[in-house]
């Protein structure tokens, strides 16, 4: 096969490629889960937030992604280096599933177990640590597995404002009409997703409570 | 407090509703409510859904608070007392036992103990103890709600809220749920325990039997009042037409098992 004999004679650039690529996802999405997570707990805690904030975290989604790679070029600091700017993209999108599963975790915590928890005399604080977030914890964690997973997909589009990737190869491949040096961005970005989502899964399992 | 402290104190009743009403989106739930709890007494609210028995209960403990009035715990307004101090001193059981599910039978009923900072060596023992007071075997402290019959995980939410020894326990229809022969176990455990423990109970139930059964009086409510306080030989011939109504409710079964028992 033309494509394995690519990736083996460009083992080194592939590596690299990959570990950029890495990068983009694994920044990203920290950013999305330090912000997504406290503001999916402020809007389950008051109702009257959670309209706008998930409206806006929606409308962020339907951005299509390279539109939104060319509206964030303008802003100082961020459009002088492409991978800040991608990162940046990557996080926003990241955002909405991340919101949405804590809210909904948060949520689902069967109102009897929160009246108990209140009526005992915890305070806000010990019931989100101790009774919230560990029974959100594996709709959570569920949320970021899809913002990963769709993270390195998109994060291949970040190639095309140059801020490296697997995304490299893709274009590359497509400006030669070279399938196999497609696949040799494509394959691996694959393999990042399905190890991902397995990986986030098991941990989900495992803190899934009972 | 020594239990013989000199009399000139004021007795204080250890709850008393002052003129209490709640309404909540124009809807009168609780109007003109007073009721004093003695001190060691199980006082039961009696009503059908609605009749505003469990909004009463929830103003005890500050899981909702009156338009008007006030709630008096041993004399002192309840909002005087900081809130989360007031909680952890009452006990507070609801139907569905509401345990964490994430947490261990040992856990649950440790938890005030270590909110408030017990060391963990008393939290066992307590823990322990209190697993014996509710009949519950030993072995069962590393099982999860989840592995418990209706019966266990609601003597699991009692002894959760008698962990701390509060002196106040708040019930809130805690054997509704339960299968008729445990309600009855239950009941009955919980007439001893209380026989030995001496606890201020406010106990909310729809069940006539069960008021008759378990309470020193009965507070009978219908949409958002009392009707009447009491003894529960009294109420048997009170000619409250409420009262009355309730009698014929439950009626039929009342004077058939008498009936049985007397032939």
């Amino acid at each position: 096969m033309n494509v394995f004999r690519f990736i083996l004679q460009n083992r080194a650039q592939v590596v690299e490629l990959t570990l950029e690529h890495l990068w983009l996802v694994g920044l990203s999405t920290l950013f999305a889960a330090v912000i997504g997570i406290p503001l999916g707990i402020a809007i389950a805690h008051r109702p009257r937030l959670n309209k706008p904030v998930l409206a806006s975290a929606n409308i962020i989604q339907t951005i299509p992604s390279l539109a939104l790679f060319g509206f964030l070029l303008p802003l100082p600091w961020l459009g002088e280096r492409a991978d800040r700017l991608a990162i940046l993209a990557l996080t926003l999108y990241a955002l909405l599933p991340i919101i949405r599963n804590t809210y909904t975790g948060i949520r689902g915590v069967d109102p009897a177990v929160l009246e108990a928890a209140r009526g005992m005399g915890l305070t806000d604080k010990q019931l989100l640590y101790q009774v919230e977030l560990p029974l959100a914890v594996s709709v959570i964690l569920s949320g970021l597995r899809v913002a990963i997973v769709i993270s390195i997909g998109l994060a291949t589009i970040a190639a095309a404002i140059g801020a490296g990737g697997l995304g490299e190869f893709i274009f590359r491949g497509l400006a030669m009409v070279d399938n196999s040096v497609i696949l040799a961005g494509a394959i691996p970005a694959a393999i990042l997703a399905l190890s991902a989502d397995f990986g986030v899964g098991l941990l989900e399992k495992r803190l899934r409570t009972r | 407090m020594p239990p013989d402290a000199p009399s000139v104190a004021i007795e204080f009743a250890a709850i008393e509703f002052r003129d209490v009403s709640y309404g909540v989106a124009g809807t009168q739930v609780l109007s003109g409510f007073n009721l004093e709890v003695q001190r060691g007494e199980t006082l039961v609210l009696l009503g059908r859904s609605g009749s505003g028995k469990t909004t009463a209960l929830k103003l005890v403990n500050r899981l909702i608070s009156p338009t008007s009035g006030e709630v008096r715990v041993n004399g002192v307004p309840n909002t005087d007392i900081d809130v989360i101090r007031l909680r952890r001193g009452i006990g507070y059981v609801i139907q569905d036992a509401g345990l964490f599910p994430h947490f261990t039978v040992e856990r649950n009923i440790g938890l005030v103990p270590r909110i408030e900072g017990w060391p963990e060596e008393r939290i066992r023992e307590r823990v322990q103890e209190m697993m014996r007071i509710v009949s519950m075997p030993a072995e069962m402290a590393t099982r999860y709600p989840h592995q418990l019959s209706g019966g266990q995980r609601q003597r699991v939410g009692v002894a959760r809220a008698l962990a701390a020894d509060p002196n106040i326990l708040l019930m809130d229809e805690p054997f509704g749920a339960l299968d008729p022969l445990t309600r009855d176990e239950l009941q009955r455990e919980f007439l001893s325990l209380q026989k030995r423990l001496h606890k201020t109970v406010i106990f909310v139930t729809h069940d006539l039997r069960e008021a008759l059964r378990l309470g020193s009086r009965i507070a009978l409510m219908e949409s958002g009042q009392l009707v009447t306080v009491l003894a529960p030989a009294e109420f048997l011939r009170c000619s409250d037409p409420c009262a009355k109504a309730y009698l014929r409710a439950f009626g039929g079964d009342h004077e058939e098992s008498m009936h049985r028992g007397a032939l």
